[in-house]
């Protein structure tokens, strides 16, 4: 598979993974092993560094890429505070911005996260915005600095599949910069159809992590990941709405100008 | 008064009435809703709907598995006082029970917070008795400067407040309230709450939504059950917290599924909530509101608390003492009521690992 790069690091898998909503961290760290991810998400105001026992990032393996994110920030400027907080506590400087002030949906406030965003990569963080899929606020968030966007699929948590497709698509189309498709994916072959669209790489948390084996979805995952990123660069056949033989019957009329 | 009106307008529904024309096709159709409304809900706490436990338990556990992952939070409360000036026919600490009032200073705070912090919990909620006078505004600000010192988050459950002093206490790092209104019947609520402040049913209704405009991270509601007929109380109690949840979507709501305890002067007369009563009130919740947080104390015995993991229940209770210094202090005072389930915070992780659910000891943290 070809190499995404993000803030100048060059990424062999177009997995990424989340850390919330695991039975336990061990699942979680042979989750990320199996399915070989080199981005793992966590919410920086879970991490307890007190407590070696329940501190997520000693089961992280090393050479992953920390992204944290700013979940819980309602405004851009807590999650301007969170961001600087998960740099001073060693988390890197990669960032996931997520700026969330309806508990009822947990749809992202684009226009704080643009402001987050603009604050936060001239402060040299590679920046990943979270976002519901809109063009302009994406065109907007890569003017500001973002390293790549993030438009949601359907809601967190909901494993209800790529809904937002056609904005989703738009984004790809139109944006130069890698979309990454965050939330919603439930199904391996959701996230092949993500990559087939030209998504740069994915994000799942709950499927993998609420499914009956998280080790064995998680490798599920990899794989389509992988299938769907070599179908997009081979480019797919066109569709169409009638029927077209693969030996056309009307293939003789050529013939007589030989 | 907005909040005051929505009520109304359920508050008179006719629940038994309505109750009595459902069918099961009704039931089904609620529990299956994509978004079911708040008469969905009131169906779901049907007396028909009881037949239905099995079918919403699954559903509950579905959308408990989306939403909140195979985790559950562990908090314990601290008592800083039980000193009270209410006369509440159902609690320990009411003013004219003869127990010894006691009420910590900063020195014996800190130390509890050592005792608790020590368990590796890092959510505290704080209780008063209500008492402005023993335990002012500045007595919680003063105690909350000592505790942050040992937690990531602090919540308060203290006699209702006025929309600045919820913005004082948040400012200096109070992120949750809980206040239960007891019990959302006025006439009932008027009965029990035989004198004192408490008596102010609005005042003490509208307090979660002061402290929504003041900017509070979460609200935790609830209604004592037992004090009225469970299916009322449990309707009103989703009543306001989808009112609250639409009108604050920036806050997060939470309900308690409190039962009455043994306690001192307890008389015997209440409406029974049986088991199967609570879970129905937590599934029905879970599947109507699937996103709140769901609460359920150590009032609950610990085969019933092991049995509803999964079922909705977000946050648990442990290592609790309802006594007034009962985490560290030798000279104990009287529970606010007696706890059922008395498992140390280590027991319960291990109960909940068991389960293949991790205990969350952390999920928040102050910036």
């Amino acid at each position: 598979m070809d190499n995404l790069i993000i803030g100048g690091i060059e990424l062999k898998s177009r997995l990424f993974i989340g850390t919330g909503k695991y039975p336990n961290h061990k699942s979680m760290y042979e989750a990320i092993e199996s399915c070989g991810t080199q981005v793992v998400t966590m919410a920086l105001r879970r991490v307890d560094l007190d407590s070696k026992e329940d501190n997520i990032i000693e089961f992280i393996p090393k050479d992953c890429i920390l992204l944290p994110n700013t979940s819980g920030a309602r405004n851009a400027e807590e999650a301007v505070r969170i961001a600087r907080l998960a740099k001073a506590m060693g988390c890197g400087n990669w960032i996931k911005i997520e700026v969330i002030s309806d508990n009822k949906y947990l749809l992202p406030d684009n226009y704080e996260t643009i402001k987050a965003t603009e604050i936060l990569a001239k402060e040299g963080f590679i920046v990943l915005p979270y976002m519901s899929p809109d063009l302009m606020a994406g065109k907007m968030l890569v003017d500001v600095g973002a390293a790549a966007v993030m438009p949601l699929g359907s809601p967190i948590g909901t494993n209800r599949g790529i809904r937002t497709k056609e904005l989703v698509q738009i984004m790809i189309d139109e944006i130069n910069a890698p979309i990454i498709v965050d939330a919603g994916i439930g199904r391996p072959s959701e996230a092949a159809e993500a990559m087939e669209m030209g998504a740069a790489a994915v994000l799942v948390n709950t499927a993998i992590a609420t499914s009956g084996n998280p080790i064995q979805m998680a490798k599920a995952f990899s794989l389509a990941v992988e299938a769907g990123r070599i179908a997009y660069n081979a480019k797919l056949g066109a569709t169409g709405s009638l029927a077209k033989a693969s030996s056309p019957l009307t293939g003789f009329l050529g013939e007589g100008d030989k | 008064m907005e909040l005051l009106n929505y009520m109304e307008k359920y508050k008179n529904i006719d629940l038994y009435s309505y109750f009595s024309q459902l069918t099961k096709e009704d039931v089904k159709r609620a529990i299956s809703s994509r978004k079911p409304s708040i008469i969905d809900y009131l169906t779901l706490l049907s007396p028909i709907a009881g037949d239905f436990l099995e079918e919403m338990a699954q559903r509950a556990h579905t959308i408990s598995l989306q939403n909140f992952g195979k985790s559950v939070l562990l908090y314990t409360p601290l008592y800083l006082s039980n000193y009270c000036v209410n006369l509440c026919s159902y609690c320990s600490f009411h003013s004219r029970n003869k127990i010894k009032r006691k009420k910590l200073n900063m020195d014996e705070i800190e130390t509890e917070a050592k005792e608790i912090s020590a368990l590796g919990l890092k959510h505290i909620l704080i209780l008063t008795g209500e008492s402005r006078k023993e335990t002012p505004v500045e007595y919680i600000i003063e105690a909350v400067e000592v505790l942050k010192k040992y937690f990531d988050s602090i919540s308060i459950e203290v006699y209702p407040l006025k929309e600045d002093e919820y913005a004082r206490l948040i400012e200096v790092g109070v992120d949750g309230l809980t206040i239960y209104q007891e019990v959302y019947d006025e006439k009932v609520y008027n009965k029990v709450h035989i004198a004192g402040p408490k008596k102010e049913y609005s005042f003490r209704l509208e307090a979660p939504e002061r402290a929504c405009r003041a900017k509070i991270r979460g609200v935790n509601i609830g209604a004592l059950l037992g004090l009225n007929d469970w299916r009322k109380e449990a309707f009103m109690t989703g009543v306001h917290a989808d009112y609250l949840q639409n009108k604050y979507p920036e806050v997060e709501v939470s309900v308690s599924l409190p039962r009455i305890r043994p306690h001192v002067g307890m008389v015997s007369n209440y409406d029974v909530v049986e088991d199967k009563n609570l879970v129905q009130i937590m599934l029905a919740t879970r599947i109507f509101l699937p996103r709140a947080g769901i609460t359920i104390s150590t009032r609950e015995r610990k085969e019933l608390r092991d049995n509803l993991v999964g079922l909705g229940v977000t946050k648990m209770s442990a290592g609790v003492s309802t006594e007034v210094g009962g985490h560290s202090s030798t000279e104990k005072t009287e529970s606010q009521f007696d706890i059922s389930d008395t498992r140390t915070v280590a027991e319960m992780k291990q109960m909940l690992l068991s389960k293949g659910y991790q205990p969350i000891l952390k999920d928040w943290m102050h910036i």
